[in-house]
């Protein structure tokens, strides 16, 4: 019993509360600008804790770079580079001063083709992690919020997903809807929010049970009020942890997809370039260059969110030991 | 020869300018079969003291001085030298027995791991020795085949004193024996440690923030305050006329058995325990001492005479005053 | 326990309990309610289970005979006769029934690219993917405990740091890539490497036996498992230190190490156990993971198992196989997580068995 309560984690305490004022019907402008303010302040001192997690700012540093160049793509390589017809080289050829990493077997270069990929995996991992944040989120909140038989149905749902082989799942749905960019995203999305879902009731729970929710509720606050003013910016931070984790979770799954010909056939991803590596037979002849920078690029991108997911997560919970 | 001797024993933790000092130079002598009670409020260096006995705290921490056991300095001991004089020369009874014995494994084969770790006995003897020590203790032998959880806090304490015994120790070091006991269990708890020591002739080391408690058991007693010793002497002249002015603020601080005045008004004392890492100049006690003179905040003091075998460090104790 | 009952009791009871000398009365009967409780979730999970791929199969392709024919030319009168093949001119709750009643007595339908059962298809490929799966938990579950437990017990230090930092990078690694590259490496052969493993498959197909087909299986298995081990241990790993991590507070063991024990000894005999209740059930569910993750490494090294299997069932899609083999990897999860669940109250002496 006292071990139990001595190692339990306590639920990590929310950057800031908001404002005790529950002003639905009457809301202060004061009140609202102190809020900016302190969310201000909570957020410097988000920034001075996570800039003390080295591996957490090379993450930063990395996505920031990769950021800049998927977004810079449009002017550097141009949307043609995926053309079939307009190939500027021969089939599969070898890095070469014109093309730094060769090119595939319709002859357009893997250095363009990498850096326009950039974009498809970076948006369907965004997105997907959004998705499953989100449902996560709204699950989580509402299960915590309404409590009782609701909850308790809610929560088995949620194990049940928890228990499901989330990959396999994904493959499933992602075979039986027609091939898209936003079937892959659904894929994800709806196979991988229970463990978001599981922390956001635990956080909405703990949040609810403070002295100010039950002044917000007597003072007339409805459902509605204590959800989105009260509980959803106490569990954003924990939020914001999860995505950041999710992207990397996401960006392999779709690269994982799009490796199995469930992609969208119809843009380049970097998932997409393995599998047309490995049709091309670059395994057998050994064309490595064809291969490696793929793999390394969607390596590099998962192992940046990670790093800065689990910087993150220190900060907002230093008892999870990861930091440490 | 002294079974105990600590000579100037300073421990810090980190180091260069994080360095804090948990003990700032410590004597103290216990001789063979006698009984000696260190007091002081939490945060003063106690516990710390009773790890450094045995070289057991983090790496973190500076060990500088002596500790003779036995005339053999345990501070400047190989490891393996280290490791046979463990539980062999002296053992530890810890507060909070939850937590000190592993959840995980039965407490029979907990009490007979030192004796096995130190070739005292065969596996088979091993396992009689345990059924012994539990009956010494008063819990059945048949309870070696219980978990921690499996027994109430006394019952734990009980087990920890059995395992402290295993041994047949000349020194035992009880740090906060009785803390997270109730008090009915506690009397308990006492008596059987006190019976026990005085049966083996066992050398008792106790460490408590309860003077009363202390008294009652030991032959000598310590107080400090700040890492420091600053009251030392026989145990019932120290708990009943303090020489120093912390000593008699702890020794009220409790209501006394008997004594219906000072349940009336218990006097405490005012203010905090000063941090280690920043600790006021002078006397460490000026600024809570209720007799401080302005040359407290500047002097510090050091453990003088105060009357026959008694020590205390205040700028009282042996003047005028 | 004993904070919310008084000493006094549990000392009471204690000696009720010493008096008859028996052990605690209705403690196996605890575990037998907890296991049914399992038993019975897990069960609730799987009809579940069912219906999901029920519904996913026959609802969301709008017509599942069409969806099944995907991409091949079929005649009006092809789909018709499909359609009453696979029952589907009967009502959705008749074929609901029915099609729990079949996967309850093993029938998961008929393949549609083999032309024959799927039960059968998957009984046939099942043991290469236990034997694939089997080895690599057994290895990377060793391995993530052993490393693990050198980092939290060094912690902050450099070893720590490498090896967080070595098992997260392999972790982003997507594994059919890593199984890729592997292959040009060491099977292909690159520069001075010569091709040291084969390709892919189980076995050389020679017809070695006994020992010399033990060892050629075995040769075969290198590769895939190393896949699978490096992209999976990191998990292990982490759970393992951050668990270990918090034991090293533990009063335990200072009074561990008081005894004279050897820190190697500390380590091993009292925090290492505390230490592994966690990372035990951590390692069935990975267990179930494992099985789903093979997919890729199955697929990349034509590996005769249910992963393989499965891809090839997608490339067609061949959604009686498809279907089947959801049933059977999404089983695997909740066998996996029950003997985790049954298993934990055996190790952890505190949870009441």
């Amino acid at each position: 019993m006292t071990s139990s309560t001595t190692s339990a984690t306590p639920a990590p305490e929310p950057l800031e509360p908001p404002p005790a004022v529950p002003g639905s019907v009457r809301k202060p402008l004061s009140a609202a600008s102190l809020a900016r303010q302190r969310r201000k302040a909570s957020a410097v001192r988000f920034w001075k804790q996570y800039r003390t997690h080295r591996a957490g700012l090379y993450g930063l540093a990395g996505l920031v770079l990769i950021a800049l160049l998927a977004l810079a793509a449009p002017l550097l390589v141009g949307a043609d580079v995926q053309s079939v017809t307009a190939a500027p080289g021969t089939a599969l050829e070898s890095p070469s001063t014109e093309f730094p990493l060769g090119t595939d077997q319709f002859g357009r270069s893997l250095l363009g083709l990498l850096i326009w990929g950039a974009r498809i995996s970076l948006l369907v991992g965004l997105l997907a992690a959004a998705l499953s944040v989100a449902i996560g989120t709204l699950v989580g909140i509402v299960a915590g919020h309404y409590g009782g038989w609701f909850s308790t149905v809610v929560m088995r749902i949620t194990d049940w997903f928890l228990v499901m082989p989330a990959l396999v799942l994904a493959i499933v749905l992602a075979t039986v809807m027609s091939r898209s960019m936003w079937t892959v995203v659904l894929a994800i999305g709806v196979t991988s929010w229970p463990t978001t879902a599981r922390l956001v009731r635990a956080q909405t729970i703990a949040v609810e049970s403070r002295p100010y929710i039950e002044r917000a509720t007597a003072l007339g606050g409805g459902h509605r009020h204590v959800m989105t003013r009260h509980v959803l910016p106490n569990v954003m931070p924990l939020v914001l942890a999860q995505t950041t984790l999710g992207i990397s979770t996401a960006i392999l799954t779709e690269a994982t997809l799009a490796f199995l010909g469930l992609g969208d056939p119809t843009v380049v991803s970097w998932g997409g370039m393995l599998q047309d590596a490995r049709e091309a037979g670059a395994v057998s002849s050994g064309h490595w260059w064809y291969l490696a920078p793929p793999g390394i690029a969607i390596a590099l991108v998962a192992l940046a969110f990670t790093l800065c997911g689990r910087a993150v997560e220190s900060v907002l919970n230093p008892k999870l030991g990861v930091g440490r | 020869m002294s079974l105990l001797e600590v000579r100037d024993l300073r421990v810090t933790y980190g180091s260069g300018a994080a360095a804090v000092p948990a003990v700032r130079g410590v004597d103290l002598t216990l001789e063979a079969g006698t009984k000696l009670g260190v007091a002081g409020e939490s945060g003063c260096g106690k516990s710390t003291l009773a790890l450094a006995l045995l070289r057991l705290l983090p790496a973190s921490a500076r060990l500088e001085g002596e500790v003779l056991l036995d005339g053999e300095d345990v501070l400047a001991m190989s490891w393996g030298r280290l490791r046979a004089v463990r539980w062999a020369g002296a053992s530890i009874v810890f507060q909070g027995a939850m937590h000190s014995l592993n959840a995980v494994h039965r407490i029979g084969d907990q009490i007979a791991e030192p004796l096995l770790v130190h070739g005292r006995a065969t596996p088979a003897a091993a396992r009689a020795r345990v059924g012994e020590l539990l009956e010494h203790v008063g819990l059945p032998a048949a309870r070696a085949a219980a978990y921690p959880h499996e027994l109430s806090g006394g019952q734990r304490q009980r087990v920890m004193i059995a395992m402290a015994l295993a041994c047949d120790p000349r020194l035992i070091v009880a740090d906060e024996p009785t803390t997270a006991l109730d008090v009915m269990i506690q009397a308990q708890i006492l008596r059987l440690i006190e019976g026990l020591v005085a049966e083996q002739s066992i050398s008792l080391l106790m460490i408590s923030h309860d003077l009363a408690v202390l008294a009652d058991t030991c032959d000598r007693l310590a107080v400090m305050y700040a890492g420091r010793v600053v009251e030392e002497g026989p145990a019932r002249e120290v708990y009943e006329a303090a020489a120093h002015p912390y000593g008699r603020a702890l020794s009220s601080a409790f209501p006394r058995i008997g004594d219906p005045a000072s349940r009336r008004a218990p006097r405490g004392l005012p203010g905090d325990p000063p941090d280690p890492a920043a600790l006021p100049g002078g006397c460490t006690f000026h600024p809570r001492c209720p007799v401080a003179l302005d040359a407290c905040g500047e002097l510090d003091q050091e453990l003088r005479e105060a009357g026959a075998g008694r020590r205390a460090a205040c700028v009282h104790v042996g003047s005028a005053s | 326990m004993a904070t919310t009952s008084t000493p006094a009791d549990a000392v009471r009871a204690d000696q009720a309990r010493a008096a008859d000398g028996a052990p605690r009365t209705g403690a196996s009967s605890g575990y037998l309610r907890h296991a049914a409780g399992k038993l019975g979730g897990a069960l609730v999970s799987l009809f579940a289970v069912l219906v999901t791929s029920f519904f996913l199969f026959r609802i969301i392709p709008g017509d599942p005979v069409k969806a099944m024919t995907h991409g091949v030319p079929t005649s009006a009168e092809q789909l018709a006769t499909l359609r009453r093949q696979f029952g589907l001119d009967l009502p959705l709750w008749q074929q609901f029934t029915d099609y729990c009643a079949k996967a309850l007595t093993g029938d998961l339908g008929t393949s549609f690219q083999f032309r024959a059962p799927v039960g059968e298809l998957i009984w046939e490929k099942l043991p290469a993917t236990l034997l694939l799966t089997g080895v690599a938990v057994v290895v990377y579950s060793a391995l993530g405990l052993w490393l693990g437990t050198r980092s939290a017990w060094r912690h902050g230090g450099l070893g720590d740091k490498l090896n967080t930092g070595i098992a997260l990078t392999l972790w982003s690694v997507p594994s059919f890539w890593l199984g890729l590259l592997l292959i040009i490496v060491f099977s292909v052969g690159t520069g001075p490497v010569p091709g040291l493993f084969p390709t892919g498959g189980m076995e050389s197909g020679m017809g070695e036996t006994g020992l010399a087909y033990v060892l050629d299986v075995a040769h075969h298995l290198v590769l895939p498992v190393v896949t699978l081990v490096a992209v999976g241990y990191a998990q292990t790993l982490l759970v393992m230190r951050s668990s270990l991590l918090d034991e090293m507070g533990g009063d335990y063991l200072t009074t561990a190490r008081a005894k004279g024990l050897r820190d190697d000894v500390v380590r091993r005999r009292h925090a290492v156990p505390n230490a592994l209740l966690p990372t035990v059930t951590m390692v069935f569910i990975n267990l179930g993971h494992v099985a789903a993750g093979s997919i890729l490494v199955e697929t990349v090294f034509s590996w005769p198992g249910l992963g393989g299997l499965f891809y090839q069932a997608l490339s067609v899609p061949d959604l009686p196989l498809v279907q089947g083999l959801f049933v059977v990897f999404a089983g695997a999860m909740i066998l996996m997580n029950l003997l985790a669940d049954l298993l934990y109250p055996l190790l952890d002496p505190r949870v009441g068995r």
